[in-house]
């Protein structure tokens, strides 16, 4: 047994945590970044690896409920943590189908993603800073551009982007009152 | 790329992560790691040790008196914007961590890390300047407080040495009569800046200018205090020159040129920059001092 003043030095280690509300386990070297172990451990290939050092935005993910650059935390660091994807955004219905999360809808309806690579973090972003405000305010143009400013995406110019930005954000206002 | 093969450790303890960082010379400390990883993943730094001080308990305050603002070392810019509290006592502190990177980065990098990376280029390199702060480092002989002037020696590098975990930053409160404010340029919102400017003007009984206090981002080697008091001494709050005083920053300061602004752009935008910033500060050290 390992004494209390004699901590763990690892190359490898196994990591438990729960990915879209499912308990999940993979032993990781312990320099796979979270990004990786999503993709390569799990198979949870929504999470795409832009740049992989924190500029694009494409990998991000919610840890215990806030947005994170998974190319920029260690798969070990978010052991016992709750990660979601955006495989975890779309709800389930009551008759065995699921159903989109209403950023999910605003991006179909508005035409906001071309490619689709950089997607799924601006869904990811997009959903918990929309959760996250008072749903009862009119989103303003601010809000909007500091909810995708932090994600890159080379196709649209970002205009259709935003403009999703606004209807989802007034679907959650219309769900919300 | 991906990171460099390096073993991990994530003690429960300050003295167990001081251990670990004793036994082995190649050990890092790793707290938010949104500037240590992407220096692993591009390969530009590869220890042999990371230490992952995110389960040491007890660094995760923000501790506010009157005499300042202390903040734990696993205190996130995200928590640092949102701290009304401090934001009274020392207002830059929310105003530049504002300018801190995106959500995403602010939810996970922390403050004292951002210190301890000594990035000129950082915002809280600079506001721990400004405000005079400084840190405390812990190391197995004990603890010491490092002033500012002291900690920073160049560019990502620190007077920091041996195995030692910067445990909090210190940010002295606003003097009375005083005003901030904090403004960048960047390509990108959220990007490193091209130039960025935090300012203190301080007023004295009369409104009258006493002292105007600026530091830069992006702008030298390690962050500086530059003393714009000269320009505009003894003026009345609404009636100084504060183009005069962003001019006389313009000579002070020695830029550097990179791939995204020439030497001689970063000193216009510093004088830009002053000029805006005093003007938004004074307007708040006029507020907070009794006609």
């Amino acid at each position: 047994m390992t004494s209390v003043d004699t901590p763990r030095i690892d190359s490898e280690r196994t990591v438990r945590v729960t990915v879209n509300g499912v308990p999940r386990e993979a032993t990781v070297p312990v320099r796979r970044v979270l990004a990786d172990a999503l993709r390569d451990d799990l198979g949870l290939t929504g999470t795409h690896v832009g740049c992989a050092h924190g500029v694009c935005g494409s990998c991000t993910v919610l840890v215990d409920g806030d947005p994170v650059r998974s190319c920029l935390v260690l798969a070990v660091q978010v052991d016992g943590a709750e990660v979601t994807t955006v495989e975890g955004l779309a709800r389930e219905d009551h008759q065995g189908g699921q159903v989109l999360h209403p950023v999910q809808e605003a991006f179909r309806e508005c035409h906001a993603l071309q490619c689709g690579f950089c997607t799924p973090g601006f869904l990811v972003t997009i959903a918990a800073g929309l959760e996250a405000r008072d749903r009862s305010a009119e989103i303003t143009e601010e809000e909007v551009d500091e909810l995708v400013g932090g994600n890159l995406c080379r196709c649209t110019g970002y205009a259709n982007i935003k403009k999703a930005v606004r209807h989802a954000a007034a679907t959650m206002r219309e769900d919300a009152s | 790329m991906k990171p460099a093969p390096f073993r991990y450790a994530d003690p429960r303890s300050l003295e167990e992560a001081l251990d670990v960082l004793a036994a082995d010379p190649g050990a890092k400390v790793l707290a938010g790691g949104q500037s240590l990883l992407p220096l692993l993943a591009m390969r530009l730094a590869a220890p042999a040790t990371l230490v992952d001080v995110n389960r040491v308990p007890g660094l995760d305050t923000v501790e506010v008196t009157g005499d300042g603002v202390r903040v734990g070392a696993l205190v996130r810019h995200a928590r640092l914007l949102h701290d009304d509290t401090a934001a009274g006592v020392q207002p830059l502190l929310a105003r530049a961590t504002a300018n801190v990177a995106h959500p995403a980065i602010r939810n996970r990098g922390t403050t004292v890390g951002s210190i301890a990376h000594a990035d000129p280029s950082g915002e809280m390199t600079s506001v721990l300047a400004l405000t005079g702060g400084s840190v405390t480092v812990a190391t197995p002989e004990g603890r010491s407080t490092v002033g500012w002037q002291d900690l920073f020696v160049g560019p990502l590098e620190t007077s920091i040495a041996g195995p030692a975990v910067v445990v909090d930053a210190f940010f002295p409160a606003l003097p009375e009569r005083s005003g901030t404010a904090f403004a960048e340029i960047a390509r990108r919102k959220g990007d490193y800046a091209v130039c960025g400017a935090g300012v203190v003007v301080t007023l004295d009984a009369d409104r009258r200018v006493s002292a105007v206090r600026a530091s830069y981002i992006s702008v030298g080697l390690v962050p500086e205090v530059h003393d714009l008091t000269e320009a505009v001494a003894g003026k009345p709050v609404d009636g100084a020159d504060w183009a005069a005083a962003g001019a006389l920053a313009r000579t002070l300061v020695d830029p550097d040129t990179d791939i995204h602004a020439s030497a001689d752009y970063r000193r216009l935008l510093v004088g830009v920059l002053t000029e805006r910033t005093l003007t938004d500060a004074a307007r708040e050290a006029a507020e907070r001092t009794a006609a």
